[in-house]
């Protein structure tokens, strides 16, 4: 177990390197001149360069690179050129709002789609499941962002039952668990709910279904088992991929949650990309995405080393 | 003397050969009356978007302040006009134009390229797919949304960066499992026998792997294009996607936010084509596969 | 195009395989360092006269089929050398020339077909890219050959064969490329014993009609017995004994073989096994046993047998008998001499 969690651990060096690379090359791949956004437009060519030189962009780019990497590493994502505030802050206090939205989605999607992706693979082939699957396909088909707007449409305008944006009243931007701040997390929360729904009752269909197939579990039923204890040999089973199914989705719903907070003006991560992307804050843009990735990347490996520790059949590969 | 010139040489077999798998595939496709359904949806709006001109709408750029927001069913605007007084059927059947092509087109090119990376990878082996798959593996570290978004946002907005970034965020996907069927052909006798036969790995890969290996990748690459087309949308609902003034679902979407305390069902009628467009092509996908018999 | 002329003369080897080695390392740990070594094929040599048909047996595992292989180029060769008609391979020939001459016919007869070309297509594979005259009449000759009606067959797909139906298509597809010797790699293994039977008494009549060397690798000894000239028994990657089928099925000279005979079921029930003649597995390839490989499991296994690796030598007055054991060489140290022994 422990070699494993180390070999996982070597592996994901590289890849974490890629994607530091990848998001480094990302102000490099935008057409014109980064500098161009806070640059005054009558800026002589000397002070052009004066600029050019305290951004670091006169050196080559390995290291622009090194540099870059260096300071990322202790923390410091460079300074914001809409705001002149340190990027990590910023993005520290958006991930911490996105990762709400995230956790809040969650706890509706996973416990909705175990529960229909079961009962869809109990009772596979019949009427149940092709309703079930019906939701499930109907789930990851919809385009998350027109649903919330129509949820904003029914709920907000319509009934005017809850808010349709913001986290909080006043905008005030405090997070607290109170049911005035709560009111502001359902629309949102629903919303960005849907898609991982539809994934894990798809999943966990396909696996239960599988598992009630397999010569083992007809075994356990001529043994006489009552089902309910046949029941906890399939959920056993189904543990595992279930599990880091549900994992990926909680790193997707972070990465995911961008077109959401925008519908619903929830001051996170995606919230701050869009505005790093319109108002061309390259520093913001690299260092949102770094972090996010990150996490993604982070949260994989959780996710694998979690199911390594439950499921006896990884560790020997 | 290649296969190729041969089957033409000899018509008689290639009707065998295309009664033997297509034919079936065919048949047990017409008979899933949903895959149909939405097959013949698909075709319709592709169709009414190619053909829009011919229509006899209302001009689709043809803005009116005094005929803003006009609920659905106002006489001459069955579908009711939009922000700028802008007739909503035409402009949400012009609008099919771009949405689908850019929704679209993404999966075509990394289909291409993924299938052909992945390809050498299983192929080749060894260090060459160690250098694609742990390539592959970094883009995987993003979800795709914020990879499109990510591309786009520094490309800058328009169709090409759409395309461009949309293709990005679908080679890894097609490119692992385009690897992973090419290397579980590779590994069957009938690879061995064929270079015991003296044949070079691209005549081998023209003639034994790809017959066997493309139609899962295809299958695969089709139940993409719903969530393509949804991010394509989405890119153009946050403004780094298509331009206005061109109708464009994601971008009406956006634009009509503002109406939905005034006219709020007008407004989510891009949404609805959006969700239509990606639920058949989701439906046609699973049609696909299970006529073509591929396995998750 | 006719068959590749015979070069070397009838007392030229067909081919010789000469030390032939393949590892295989074992990557594990932190660093996925090569930790190990999988000593697959590990000094085999012997040579297979123009005509014959040489069988190889041996335990599953032994490296019979990556020998195969090795003489083919599916495998790259660590080390060894194969020479062809007097042809070094990689010298006065090329792999691609080599495969003219050298064909191989798998074990599985479906994973050898491609589902999704017909069987004449398959067949007609090989002369067409190699361009030879007229493939798909050729294919269908030989369909035809092997026992398959090509108006009724030719354009079926594997899957719409049987078994021995898939086999007679391999052969055939090996055969089109119209080569001098045929590797059959457990070639009938996996077919009914009735089909096995057509299959083989076919085998005999190609090799008769074209002229064929066979190499002929099973486990199954009585098949092997009933189509082989010459038997080469393998044991852990290395060649055990070598001789004529004759003499290797009544006068065994190595301790494993004649374990191998005699855990053979016997057609006579007086003549009944009594004791398991080969208890457990063989040792792990991965270390193998120094000195002779089969000392653990040897029951004439002395200290010599560990310390030194007996060498492949001639038995008695017999030229073409060779066997790898220290009781063999009255000079090695063994206090037995296994003849004696096994009286």
């Amino acid at each position: 177990m422990f070699t494993y969690l180390v070999r996982r651990l070597i592996y994901v060096l590289p890849v974490a390197i890629g994607v530091s690379m990848f998001c480094f090359l990302l102000v490099h791949i935008a057409p014109g001149d980064p500098l161009t956004a806070i640059m005054p437009v009558d800026a002589t060519a000397e002070e052009q360069a004066a600029m050019r030189s305290a951004y670091g962009l006169d050196k080559p780019m390995p290291v622009q690179y090194a540099i870059w990497i260096g300071k990322a590493a202790t923390g410091d994502l460079g300074k914001s050129i809409a705001t002149g505030r340190p990027v990590a802050g910023e993005v520290f206090l958006a991930v911490k709002n996105s990762l709400l939205l995230a956790f809040a989605a969650s706890l509706i999607a996973f416990p909705i789609g175990l529960f229909l992706g079961f009962l869809a693979g109990y009772f596979r082939d019949t009427i149940f499941d092709r309703m079930i699957t019906a939701v499930a396909i109907t789930g990851v088909s919809v385009p998350n962002y027109w649903l919330g707007i129509v949820l904003v449409i029914v709920f907000s305008v319509q009934l005017g039952w809850l808010p349709s944006m913001g986290a909080g009243p006043g905008g005030s931007g405090e997070w607290s668990w109170d049911l005035e701040h709560i009111r502001y997390l359902v629309l949102p929360a629903v919303t960005l709910a849907v898609v991982p729904i539809g994934i894990v009752a798809r999943t966990v269909r396909a696996l239960v279904g599988d598992i009630f197939s397999m010569d083992f579990v007809q075994a356990l039923f001529a043994k006489g088992l009552y089902p309910i204890d046949v029941l906890r040999h399939v959920i056993r089973n189904a543990a595992p991929t279930a599990l880091s199914v549900m994992g990926l989705q909680l790193g997707y719903l972070l990465g995911g949650s961008i077109l959401i907070e925008t519908v619903f003006n929830w001051p996170g991560s995606g919230f701050l990309l869009s505005n790093a992307i319109f108002q061309r804050d390259l520093p913001l843009l690299q260092g949102t995405i770094l972090v996010l990735a990150l996490f993604f990347v982070t949260m994989n490996l959780i996710v694998d080393v979690l199911q390594a520790a439950i499921d006896p059949r990884i560790k020997r590969s | 003397m290649s296969m190729a010139a041969t089957e033409a040489k000899a018509p008689a077999e290639q009707v065998a050969k295309t009664k033997g798998y297509w034919s079936g595939v065919l048949k047990r496709f017409s008979r899933d009356p949903v895959a149909v359904t939405c097959a013949v949806i698909v075709l319709l709006l592709i169709l009414a978007a190619i053909f829009a001109p011919y229509l006899g709408l209302n001009d689709p750029y043809k803005a009116s302040m005094i005929k803003r927001l006009k609920p659905i069913g106002f006489p001459g605007f069955p579908l009711g006009t939009d922000e700028q007084g802008r007739d909503m059927l035409a402009r949400l059947l012009y609008g099919g134009r771009l949405t689908l092509f850019v929704g679209l087109m993404p999966v075509v090119f990394a289909f291409g390229i993924g299938s052909t990376l992945g390809l050498i990878a299983g192929y080749a082996g060894g260090w060459v797919n160690t250098i694609i798959m742990r390539t592959v593996d970094v883009f995987f570290a993003f979800p795709s949304v914020l990879l499109a978004i990510a591309i786009s946002g520094a490309l800058g907005a328009g169709i090409v960066n759409s395309i461009v970034s949309l293709t990005i965020v679908f080679i890894p996907p097609i490119a692992r499992v385009a690897e992973s069927a090419t290397s579980s052909v590779r590994a069957l006798d009938y690879i061995d026998a064929a270079r015991a036969s003296g044949g070079n790995a691209l005549t081998i890969i023209r003639v034994h792997v790809l017959g066997n290996v493309l139609g899962p990748i295809f299958v695969y690459a089709t139940s993409l294009t719903s969530v393509c087309m949804i991010l394509a949308a989405g890119l153009s609902f946050l403004g780094i996607g298509v331009r206005p003034p061109e109708p464009e679902w994601g971008l009406m979407l956006n634009t009509l936010r503002t109406a939905i305390y005034v006219n709020p069902w007008v407004a989510a009628l891009p949404g609805l084509m959006i969700f239509i467009t990606s639920l058949c092509l989701n439906l046609l996908s699973d049609g696909l596969r299970s006529a073509m018999n591929v396995k998750d | 195009m006719t068959r590749q002329e015979d070069r070397g003369g009838p007392r030229q080897p067909l081919l010789i395989a000469k030390d032939l080695k393949r590892h295989f390392p074992i990557r594990s740990g932190l660093l996925n360092r090569q930790t190990a070594t999988v000593h697959a094929v590990d000094g085999v040599s012997f040579d297979v006269k123009k005509g014959e048909v040489l069988g190889i047996v041996g335990e599953s595992g032994c490296g019979k089929s990556t020998t195969a292989r090795l003489m083919i180029g599916l495998i790259e060769l660590d080390d060894g050398q194969i020479i062809f008609d007097g042809d070094v391979l990689g010298e006065d020939i090329t792999l691609k020339e080599l495969r003219r001459g050298v064909q191989m016919v798998f074990q599985d007869s479906y994973a050898s077909l491609n589902p999704r070309l017909t069987i004449l297509d398959s067949v007609a594979f090989g002369p067409k890219i190699n361009g030879l005259e007229d493939p798909e009449g050729k294919a269908r000759n030989l369909l035809k050959r092997v026992g398959l009606e090509p108006d009724r067959f030719a354009h079926r797909y594997p899957h719409e064969l049987s078994g021995g139906q898939r086999q007679r298509v391999n052969i055939a597809r090996a055969l089109a490329m119209e080569p001098r010797l045929v590797i059959l790699d457990e070639a009938v293994s996996a077919l009914d014993k009735s089909v096995e039977a057509q299959v083989l008494n076919l085998l005999n009549e190609l090799r008769e009609e074209f002229g064929l060397t066979y190499i002929f690798i099973s486990h199954d000894l009585n098949v092997v017995r009933y189509i082989s000239d010459r038997v080469l028994v393998m044991y852990l990657g290395e060649v055990v004994e070598v001789g004529p089928a004759e003499a290797i099925y009544h006068n065994q000279a190595h301790p494993y073989t004649s374990s191998l005979f005699a855990a053979m079921p016997s057609m006579d029930p007086d003549n009944r096994t009594e004791e398991p003649p080969l208890a457990g597995d063989p040792p792990n390839p991965i270390n193998p046993p120094s000195g002779c490989r089969f000392h653990t499991r040897c029951k004439f296994a002395e200290s010599v047998c560990s310390a030194a690796k007996p060498k492949l030598s001639v038995i008695g007055g017999d030229e073409t008998h060779l066997a790898a054991c220290h009781m063999m060489d009255p000079a090695s140290g063994h206090s037995q001499s296994f003849r004696e022994a096994a009286e």
